[in-house]
This record gives structure tokens, sequence and C-alpha cells, in this order.
């Protein structure tokens, strides 16, 4: 990876007093993860160029012993393109080789590092998420003259597209621990990935660095989100700082916008929820599965209503089932609440004995997740052998589909939805199931109901007829 | 029963025991039970309560923890008890209040029960407690023990312990006595077979010769009207009961049967019939239905002699029996896994009616409760009972009875070779209650959908031990089923279709040649080390694993495999998942296929209706879309423009004077690696529009109906193999380059080696190395069967573009097989397991787990890289 630096500041060679390193020599450091090495191609008095070569040693990132770096998948690779990019690798080496440039101080010209330079940095390949569009919004804000050359995967195969690295070039008049500075926040950001850790620390090191600027810049909230790894309470406290404003405020602030942001989505969640909540509660159920309960949304719906005696979580994920029981508080539930409250992994392609004897099951969202020839064992799975006296199946109606903005046309909502059904699909599917299995099937819309199109999502309340 | 000892205290001489049997020593503290214990069984079948109690307080003498030492006394009797061994308990057992839950746990694990009472005088008892340091009963819990043992003595009998009841009162007859352990008559594990098993019979005496013969056993009539059988050599015939009734020739059944358990030709169980028959003739008040009335009036012309004969041999049979090492049990209405073996009124009902709901359906018969389908077990159980059309394996289990009496056949199951062989009846004797329907699902009254198509979650969660041919037990480790759960559920395809999963393979021990990793050298060597010395390379094509199974007709799919979509097979990933998401290219090529097995007419000379191949599917790029796009193509446009530019810079830098020579040299070198990784990973992938643009190249002829092919040798397969590819008229089917070598010869080594450098120069992935059998057994087990050499080039996409450079390569070379090889063995015992139970027809659920526990293995963390 190389970053070049270059002034046109008359006399530019004075760029080697800035960086501290002498322009006629090159000179090497070690790093925790390879080596730095800085160099200058060009020193002359019209026009210094300083290059900072680093050199990340792939086969030290993975078989680094005690897993440093382990979790982070691009890093267990040896085939990786860390090696080669502008990440947070390049941050953590301007901020050890250019320490003090960083820091605005210059022992020999302390004017000089005060003072407004033409300036110009070039990175050979910058991964940005989020493309020119984001690179631009980072950096124009801050006055800088913005080049860029996007590289396609690979010109032998065209239709494999374009990738996500870029070749840039940042011209600015300001101090060199300016650039340096955005450089070393907005590497990481445009690349969206650390090689390390981040927790409370980092959002020190943002504020530090961001101090002049990032209070005043219109992205600062996806800046500090991409820096903080994403992590919302991190997010909303940095921000909350560097606002200087109350953090309570803030919090609900944030946490109402959040909410907009997502409205749409939510909303529907919400009604779905509140559909399958009240059929279970109408039946008179009082001990309920919900099968496939990811997260466990519905869950936290079911609780609080005392009419279910027990209420039992299954999903295939036991990822999704550990956030659930956290989501869900289980380990501080009382013992009371914990024996009405079952999270187990289990699996709707096979026939299972802790499913039969209970009064309903909720099937929210989950059949477009099955293929659909194995759609018949899931039928006999739940209907035959688990056999409730209650089933409620909700599934997206793929006729609504037309009215989301978002949604490019003979897409289906989610990428792992094996199948989306219209209205009479799923109303014959169930017809036919219901009748083979013994039950009775009522159809209720659930969201805004279009004239044409119907409502987003359909759910079908099967009701066996015979007592068993 | 088999003893019967009096109420009172008397001398024995021995004391017998059936084996298993919960045995309770009863009688005081200090009456010498424990002692007794140690010398007559062995420590583990010994359950002390004093030792529960140092279990659960660290003081054997603690009373106040008596409850938790019981609690603790039970369960582990229980797991013994499920276990089937003998179990001994060693506690005082002198209240009515104590035996009372080890009776209750006898009658749930239908064990006989056994006491031994120490009946000695109070003072024996109480002189021996205060010798020793450990006992300080004040003398009055002994003399209240001893009273107890009193009361108790009385009705001992009546509590449960009918059969085996023994009384000592003297030491010596304590010490004199001898104990002797008899196996249940349930238990003739040491009889192997072969066996000929036949359904029920119900006086159909002509079709029961018919079938003999059939059988090739020699029938022949003695002087004197008796038909003697003589069975070939070495077999024997077990009859599943219900010899009489209904038919025509009950009288002439009885007689041969009879004749042939006498003299050892045959084994027999009771039928319900035979039992009610019994009764009648022991002057019992019967209601003559179902056919009795039939059996009567033919036996009305007996003598009284031979009727009483018939009323003692038909009395005297044993509900069941275990044979062959356990893994055989025949009873006439079938035996659950946990009753197998056992004795007791619930196992001897068991093997008469079946189970049943009590409830009766609309022609008045009882509901059954349907075993089979839930059975778990390891035996196979042959039964009958219930009329079928057709015999239908279910879980390892059949039932036999076709319903000869109805106008059905009667049949036999030869042991071990399952084969059935059938006479049908001469005419219809005797009208069924229920109308005979064609379907052989619905004649049953047992439920119509076989449950076993659902497989169940109990067979696949959980910590799994899985007991291979190839490879002994196999473990599953819970957390790796968690993973293959999810994998199962959401991403692979239908499990029927799931008959094997290639295992992963090894790389060779790593090479110290210069800049290589990999050379096949080091293959040669480790099978030379393990005693293999003719193996054979394969180029290794770099595409991406597929198994194929291709149907004569979708007709076959629907009855072999039980899909029923139309299709006529599959192409899927080494991880069970669907080989192409667009079905009309998997339909496309099946069809390809299926045709060049046509023009070779494999269908005859190999005598089946669909085939099973491992191949390698190219281009590489079909499958590795994602990964090419996410990885290797972004790291290698990255490379080339990051080490381009940095080229450029060096050299300018070096144009005035800086002296970075040796840095530019390095990155010289390293921006010539990544071009040559490029090149590496382009090589691999193609366009493709349409099938034409694939390349299938098939290297084992995995299975084909009731055959595996694991004991031909691998020419054989390339042999079978180009074959086929030769006649695929398009060039789909790709045939692969291969040769054998003498490790144990220079020159073929050597040539072999050229030919590999010439495949890695041309862009091959590499080799793989073989030994020439399919599966080989050395001295340490099971040998690798395949390890792989992959070529210097490929390997850049494995381990980095640059890890030719010398101070990677070096930190490279220590990497550990052992793991991976280990692994490579455990998934190769399961996939050759899991297709050798499909071809010899086990349920769904056996196959199933083998290949989820391939699965479950391939969640292990293993450097990924091997």
């Amino acid at each position: 990876m190389l970053l070049k630096i270059s002034t046109t500041y008359s006399p530019a060679t004075d760029l080697g007093y800035l960086l501290h390193k002498h322009p006629e020599r090159m000179q090497s450091f070690g790093l925790p993860f390879g080596q730095a090495h800085v160099f200058y191609p060009e020193a002359r008095v019209e026009n210094c160029t300083a290059a900072l070569l680093l050199d990340v040693d792939p086969i030290g990132l993975v078989r680094r012993p005690h897993g440093q770096f382990a979790e982070n998948f691009a890093l267990a690779q040896y085939v990786s393109d860390r090696p080669y990019v502008a990440s947070s690798f390049l941050s953590v080496a301007i901020a050890r080789v250019f320490s003090s440039a960083l820091s605005g101080k210059c022992k020999d010209r302390p004017q000089l590092a005060e003072t407004v330079i033409p300036l110009k940095a070039e990175l050979s390949i910058l991964p940005c998420r989020g493309g020119e569009k984001l690179l631009r919004r980072l950096f124009e804000p801050l006055g800088y003259t913005v080049t860029a050359e996007q590289h396609s995967l690979d010109p032998h195969f065209p239709d494999w597209g374009q990738s996500r690295y870029w070749t840039v070039t940042l011209e600015n008049t300001c101090r060199l621990s300016e650039l340096l500075t955005h450089l070393y926040v907005l590497m990481p950001v445009l690349d969206d990935e650390k090689h390390y850790w981040v927790g409370e620390a980092e959002i020190e090191k943002l504020l530090k660095h961001g101090n002049d600027w990032l209070a005043e810049h219109p992205e600062q909230e996806s800046i500090a989100r991409r820096y903080l790894k994403h992590q919302r309470r991190l997010t909303r406290e940095a921000l909350a700082q560097l606002r200087e404003e109350d953090i309570q405020e803030t919090d609900e602030a944030t946490q109402a916008q959040e909410e907009t942001e997502v409205e749409g989505q939510i909303g529907l969640n919400q009604l779905r929820l509140a559909a399958v909540t009240e059929a279970l509660k109408q039946s008179g159920a009082k001990r309920v599965l919900d099968l496939g309960c990811g997260e466990g949304k519905l869950l936290r719906k079911l609780l609080p209503e005392k009419q279910f005696e027990e209420i039992v979580g299954m999903d295939v994920s036991h990822r999704a089932l550990r956030i659930a029981q956290e989501r869900l508080h289980y380990d501080r539930l009382p013992e009371k609440e914990k024996k009405r409250l079952h999270l187990f992994q289990g699996s709707l392609g096979y026939q299972d004995k802790r499913l039969a004897g209970y009064d309903a099951a909720a099937v929210i969202e989950v059949i477009e997740h099955l293929d659909l020839p194995r759609l018949a064992t899931f039928e006999r799975v739940l209907f035959e052998f688990a056999c409730p006296r209650l089933i409620v199946v909700t599934t997206p109606n793929i006729e609504y589909n037309v009215k989301f903005e978002n949604l490019q046309a003979g897409n289906f909502r989610h990428k792992d939805h094996r199948f989306e059904w219209t209205r009479d699909e799923f109303e014959s599917w169930a017809v036919d199931v219901a009748k083979r299995f013994g039950y009775t099937v009522v159809f209720h819309p659930i969201g805004p109901e279009d004239e044409n199109v119907g409502p987003p999502t359909q759910m079908a309340v099967f009701t066996r007829k015979i007592d068993k | 029963m088999q003893s019967s000892p009096d109420r009172t205290a008397r001398k024995y001489e021995k004391i017998r025991i059936p084996d298993p049997a919960l045995v309770l020593l009863v009688g005081p503290s200090g009456s010498g039970k424990s002692t007794f214990a140690h010398k007559h069984f062995k420590p583990t079948e010994i359950l002390s309560s004093d030792f529960c109690r140092g279990i659960v307080s660290d003081d054997e003498t603690d009373q106040s923890a008596t409850n938790d030492a019981f609690e603790v006394l039970h369960f582990i009797a229980a797991k013994r008890l499920a276990a089937g061994k003998l179990t001994v308990i060693d506690a005082t057992n002198v209240q009515v209040e104590a035996r009372k839950p080890l009776l209750a746990l006898a009658r749930e694990y239908h064990y006989l029960t056994v006491a031994i009472v120490f009946n000695m005088p109070a003072k024996l008892c109480q002189e021996r407690n205060e010798a020793r340091p450990d006992r300080n009963f004040k003398p009055h819990v002994v003399r209240q023990q001893s009273q107890q043992l009193r009361r108790s003595l009385r009705n001992l009998r009546r509590e449960g312990f009918r059969n085996f009841l023994y009384v000592m009162s003297t030491t010596e007859d304590v010490e004199a006595v001898q104990v002797e352990r008899q196996p249940l008559w349930v238990n003739r594990t040491d009889e192997h077979g072969p066996f000929d098993i036949i359904g029920d019979i119900h006086g159909c005496f002509d079709e029961l010769v018919e079938l003999l013969k059939e059988l090739g056993y020699e029938i022949s009539t003695q002087p004197d009207g008796e038909t003697v059988v003589e069975p070939p050599q070495g077999r024997k015939a077990i009859f599943v009961g219900d010899y009489v009734d209904r038919g025509p020739k009950v009288p002439e059944v009885l007689r041969l049967v009879m004749r042939m358990q006498k003299t050892g030709a045959a084994i027999c169980v009771p039928g319900n019939h035979d039992t009610k028959l019994v009764r009648a003739l022991r002057g019992r008040n019967v209601n003559p239905t179902h056919g009795l009335a039939e059996s009567l009036s033919q036996l009305e012309k007996e003598s009284t002699e031979f009727k009483t004969e018939i009323a003692e041999f038909l009395e005297d049979l044993v509900s069941h029996y275990v044979l062959d090492d356990g893994k055989l049990v025949v009873a006439h209405a079938g035996m659950k896994a946990e009753l197998q073996g056992r004795a007791s009124g619930r196992v001897r009902e068991f093997a008469l009616y079946g189970e049943t709901t009590g409830e009766t359906d609309e022609f008045g018969l009882p509901i059954r409760v349907n075993w089979a389908d839930e059975y778990r077990g390891t035996a196979t159980v042959v039964y009958g009972h219930t009329p079928v059309t057709q015999p239908h394996w279910v879980n390892r289990t059949i039932n036999i009875d076709t319903g000869c009496v109805f106008g059905g056949e009667l049949t036999a199951l030869r042991y071990p070779e399952k084969e059935l062989v059938s006479v049908p009846a001469h005419q219809t004797y005797y009208q069924p209650a229920k109308p005979l329907l064609s379907e052989p699902n619905e004649l049953s009254p047992i439920k119509t959908q076989p449950s076993d198509d659902i497989l169940n979650i109990d067979d696949v969660l959980g910590k799994r031990v899985i007991s291979t041919r190839l490879h002994h037990n196999v473990t599953i480790r819970e957390e790796n089923t968690i993973t293959a759960l999810e994998v199962m559920s959401r991403f692979a395809v239908n499990p029927k279709w799931l008959i094997y999963l290639p295992p992963t393979m090894s790389p060779t021990e790593t090479t110290n040649r210069s800049g290589l990793l990999e050379h096949p050298t080091e293959a040669f060597t480790y099978y030379r080390k393990q005693g293999v010395s003719k193996v054979v390379w394969e180029e290794k094509h770099m595409g991406s694993r597929a198994v194929l199974i291709v149907c004569r007709d979708p007709e076959t799919a629907k009855k072999r495999f039980g899909v029923a979509d139309d299709t006529i097979g599959i192409c899927y990933t080494r991880t069970g998942r669907r080989f192409f998401e667009d079905t009309t290219i998997e339909t496309e090529l099946l069809k390809r296929v299926k045709e060049a097995i046509d023009n070779v007419n494999y269908w005859e000379t190999l005598n089946t209706d669909w085939l099973c191949l491992d191949c390698e599917l190219m281009p590489w790029s079909v499958k590795a879309q994602e990964l090419l796009r996410q990885q290797y193509a972004p790291v290698g446009v990255s490379a080339r423009v990051a080490l381009r530019e940095a080229v450029t810079s060096l050299e300018t830098a070096a144009e005035r004077g800086i002296n970075v020579n040796s840095m530019l040299n390095d990155y010289r070198h390293r921006a010539e690696a990544v071009t040559e990784y490029v090149k590496a990973y382009q090589q691999y992938c193609w366009q493709v529009q349409s099938i034409t643009d694939l390349k299938l190249a098939p290297f084992h002829l995995l299975a084909t109906e009731g055959t595996v092919y694991f004991d031909k040798d691998h020419l054989w397969h390339m042999e079978t193999l180009s074959k086929l590819c030769q006649n695929s008229e398009d060039n789909l089917l790709f045939a692969t380059s291969y040769g054998r070598v003498d490790v144990t010869d220079d020159a073929s080594q050597t040539e072999a080696i050229q030919r590999w450098e010439e495949l890695t120069e041309q862009g091959a992935e590499g080799m793989v190395i073989k030994p020439l059998n399919f599966i080989v057994q050395s001295k340490r087990g099971l040998v690798q069967p395949a390890v792989k050499c992959r070529g210097r080039e490929y390997l850049r996409i494995i381990y980095g573009p640059e890890y030719t450079l010398p101070r990677n390569l070096e930190r490279l070379r220590s990497r550990g097989l052992s793991h991976k090889r280990s692994l490579a063995l455990r998934e190769f015992a399961l996939g050759v397991e899991a297709l050798e139970r499909f071809i010899h027809r086990e349920p769904l659920s056996h196959v199933h787990e083998c290949i989820f526990g391939i699965l479950s293995l391939e969640s292990e963390a293993v450097d990924p890289r091997l």
C-alpha cells in the first residue's frame, strides 16, 4: 500500500522537516503487523513528494498465535486485500511513522506546521464502501478537490463488474496535520472495517482527531457510526460528546430518529406481531409455540400476556436463539417467568416430539425461507405430528411488492426467500393443507390493504377440526 | 417356571438366578449381605446403600443421608436395568416400603426379580456390627430390622418374588451355597443361523410344504405317514406363530412344526391364535370365533395324547427370541427395542398382540399403535400377525404375514440374506374381517403413511456415536450437530437424495523442495509407509465437487428415492446443496448424462435403474462466483495496482539516486507473483451461457441398485467411466487422465512426477493420488483413501499471491495435517456407510444419520487451506 504526499510550497523540500523524515534517505520502521518505509521519489524545491510504503505481512496476520485478529474473516485468509489497500493499518502506520506531523508539531519549522500550504495526497488503492458519492461527501466539505478512478474487478471478465477500489487524489490547501488527520479518520471510515477491537477507547480517538472539524462535518453521523464499527451505544455517546449535548437528551433524539429511519418496516412488523398475538389470545390458547422465533420479537410480545402459561421459541439458528435469550433478558427473569419460557434449537424439517401437545403455534414469516419441494415435510411435521389446535401462518404477499420503492421489480423482499406467494397461491395452498390434515382455515390481511394488490402481509389461521 | 424354592429356610446347593435379573439381598445389618455379594457378583453389579450414602455425604453410616442415597441408588439401578444388566441391591431391604420402588423398577424394565434372604439370628448380626469400628448402631436397630424381616418373610412371595426366593438361616448355608446364572429363555444370541423365517401359517399345510421345498428343505414321508423335514446344510426354520385356526389342515401343520422343533430343524414362537387354542384344549371357556371352531373340529378326530402333546408344545413356547448376537429378533406381533430379551407378562402380551390403543375400528378390530414407525433399535425384527399384501421394511422391522389363509401368500424371509421367498395360496380359505385392499399400506390396519418418511430430530441432534463398517464408531460432537442442523434445514436438498457425501481430502505432507509446498514424492512415500505399493494418480480438476444421481426415468426416482417431482435425478455439492439454482440447467445436465448411460447401456450391464457418480464439475466459476467477486478478483486488482504504483515510485526514487534497490527488486518479484496469481484463478473461470460450456468429470462410480463399487479398484472406476465419457455426445462428460504408479519402483515414480510437472505447468490444479484399491486397511487402521498434491501456481489462490517468496514459504511449511487426515478418514467411513446402508435398503433415518454426521464433521475447525 502506497500513500504519497506532495507539496508545491516553496521550498517544497521543507516537507522533510514537516514529516521529520530526511528526503535523501530511505527509512524503515517496524510495526506490529509488518513494516513501513518512507522515501521521497521527488525532492525538488518546486515539488516534493514523500511516499509511505506499507508492507502488511499477510502470513503474520493469519498465523498470529493468540488470534488477536482472528475474529475478522478477511484477516484469517491468506488471500486477502489487506496488504494492498488503504485501511486502518495505514492509519496506524501514519500515527506511528508521522506522529509529530499528525499532531501538528515540528521542531525545526514550528511556524510552517501552523501554515496552510498546497498539499496533495495520492492513495494507490482506497476501498470505498459507499462509492465515489460517499468519498466526495466525506472529503469535499473539508475543502478537498477529489479525483477518483474506479477499478474493474477483472478486465478479462467484464461482466463481473466494478471493484470497490479507487485510486484517489486529494488536493487541498491546508496544514499537513489536517491532511494526515483527515486521512487517519476517513480511510477506515471508507473501508468500513477495522483490524482491531473497537471499544470505548475508540471514541476518545475519534474525538481527539476530529476535534477541529468533525462537529461541523455534515456526515458526522455516518463517520462516527462507521468509525465505531456500527456499535450503536458507542456512536450515540460519541455524537453526544461531539455536540456537547446532554447525553440523555441526545439519547432520546437518536432513538426517535432511528425509529423514523426504519419506520416503514417496523410499522409493518409491529402490525404483524400484534395481529398474531391477537389471534393467539382470541383462541384461548395457554401453551403456545413460536416456530422460527428468530431473535424473539414475537416472544417479547407474548411474555407479558399472562394468558400464556407456557411459551416455546424454536429456531434452526443457534445464534438467533442466543440473541433472543439476550434480548428477552432470560437470565434475569424471575424463576416463575423462566419456567414459562423455553427456547430450543429445532428444525421444521424433522418431526419432533418436543412440539407435541401445544394449544397453538405461530409460524411467522417462515415458510418463504423453505425450498418449495420441502414444504411437504414442513406440512407433516406441523399439521400431522405436532398438530396444535391452532396454527397461525404469515407470509409476504408478492403482489404488494410493486408498492415498495426500494425493491427492484422481480426481486423478493429478502435474499433468503425461496418464494413469495400471491394471495391466490397462499390461499389455495392453505385450503389444501387444511383439507388434508383436518383443519379449517380463515385468512386475514395485515398492514394497509391496497385495492388492487392487497395487503403487504397475509395471514392464515388454521383451526383443528377434531380433538385429539 | 425355572425354580421353586420353599418359603421356609432350607439348605441350597445352588441358587439359580436368571440373567439379567434384579437381585435384592434382604437381611438386617450385619447379616452378611455385602460379604456374600462380593463373593458371587462383580463389584460393578452391586449397588450398595452404604456406598451411595458415602457418595452423597462422605460418610457411609450417615443415616440423615439415607433419602438422598436411595435416590442415587434407584437412579443408577434404573440405568443398569435399561441397559439390560444384572443388578444386585445390597441394602437391608427388610421393609416393604424399601422393596416397593425396586419392584416397580423391575416391572418398568420387564425384569425378573430375585430375593436372597439372610435370616440370621439377631444376636449374630449384633456381634458382627460391634466388631466393626464403623458401625455404632444401638442394639435395638438390628432387633427392629430382624422383626421387620420376619414380618416380611410371609409376604415376599406375594410381593413379587414368586419364582426366585431363597432364604438362608445359618452361616454354613451362606458359605456353602453356589450361585448359578441362567440366561433367559428368550436369549438365543449364540444361534447365528442362517435362518428361514416363515410367516403365519394358519393351517395352510400344502403351502407350507411348498414353501419349505422352495427354500431347499428336503421333505419325505415316513412309513407311518409322518412328514420328515431335512433343512439345507446349516439352515434352520423359524416360525413366527399362528400355526392354527381358519385354515384347512391344522393338525398336519402342528405335527410338522412340532417335529421340526423336536429335531432341531425349527425354532417356534407362539401366536395369539395358538395360545387361545391351548386354553380351549385345557377346557377353558373360550369363544370359538376367528377360526378357532375350524381348529377344534379338525382336532376332534385326533387322539387325546396328541391333543395333550399339542397343548404342552404350545404352552412351552417362549414369547420371542433374540438371536444372532442380538442382531435378530423374532416375535409374532413384533417387539419394541426396550422389551427385547426381557421377560414379563407385558413382554409376552406385546409378542402375541402387539400394542393396541384399547379401541376398535369400524370392523371391530383393535386399533394398533404403530411401534415399527418409532422403532430405533439396532436388531432386525421379523414378525407377522397382521396380514399385508407386500412385506415392507420399516426401520429394520418387517412384517412377513402375507395372508396365505386369506388367499394371499405364505412368505419366508431368508436371514441374513434378507431375501423374500413366497408361494401363493391355493385358495381363499377364510374371508377376512376387513376387505383386502390392493395397496400394501392400506391393507395394514397400521396407519397408512409411513412416518419413517419424515426424519426425526432425535436421530440427529445431540452427541451421536455412529457405528461404521470401516472405521468403528465415529463420534459426532453436539456443538457440531447444531451447525449441521442449520445447514441441513436451510440449504440442503431433500434428504431422500442425500445418500452420499464425499469426504474432505488431505494434501500430501509438506515438501522441502525449494519453491514448493507440495510434491508427489511425499504422497508416494506416505503410501509406501502404509504398505501400499500400487497407487494411481488422477488429474485433479479445478472445479467444484458434484455428486450426481441419475435415474432411468422419473418412476425410478419416485420408487427408489421417494422423490416424486418428475425429475430423473439430482446434482448436489459436497455439502448437500443443489448445485444449480437454475433447474433447467440441472434437468438438461441429467438428461445428457442419462443419454450417455443409454449409449453404453449400463442400465443392462450393471443391472440397475439408477447410478450414483462422484464428479468434478467445471468451471470453478459456476459455483464460486461469489468467492471470485468478493475475494479472489478484489485481491487481484488491488494487489496489481498497489504493487505497480509502488514499483513506479521506487523506480523514480532510484533514478534520483536514493538507495532503494533491494526493495525495488523485492517489489518487482511481488508484482510478478501477483500477475501469476491472477493468471492462476483466471484459468479456472469461463463464461457459462448454457450447458455446453460445462464440463463434468466423473471419477467414481459409487453405486447402482443393490451394489456399491468400493470393492473395485480405481483403474476399474476410471475405465468404466471413461467408456461413459467417450459415449457422451456433446463433450459434456470429460475423461480424466490417470496412471498407475508402483511406489517401490523409481522409474515408475519419476514418470508420474513428470506428468505432475507437465499437468501443473499447463494449469491443472494438480493430482490426486489414491491407493489402487478403493478401501485399504493397514495394521494401523484405515489408510487415507486419497491425498491431493497441488501445483505451485494453483496454491497461490490458497496461500495468497506472494506465498512463493522465500520468507513466506518458509513459514507456511509448518502446517499440521493430522487433524485433517483424521477428519478425512471419519468422513470417508461415514460416506461409505451411508451408501451401503442405502443399497441395503435401510430406513432413511439410518442413511441420514451418516450424512448428517459428515455435515457435522465439516463444521469442525480445521485449517481450510489444507
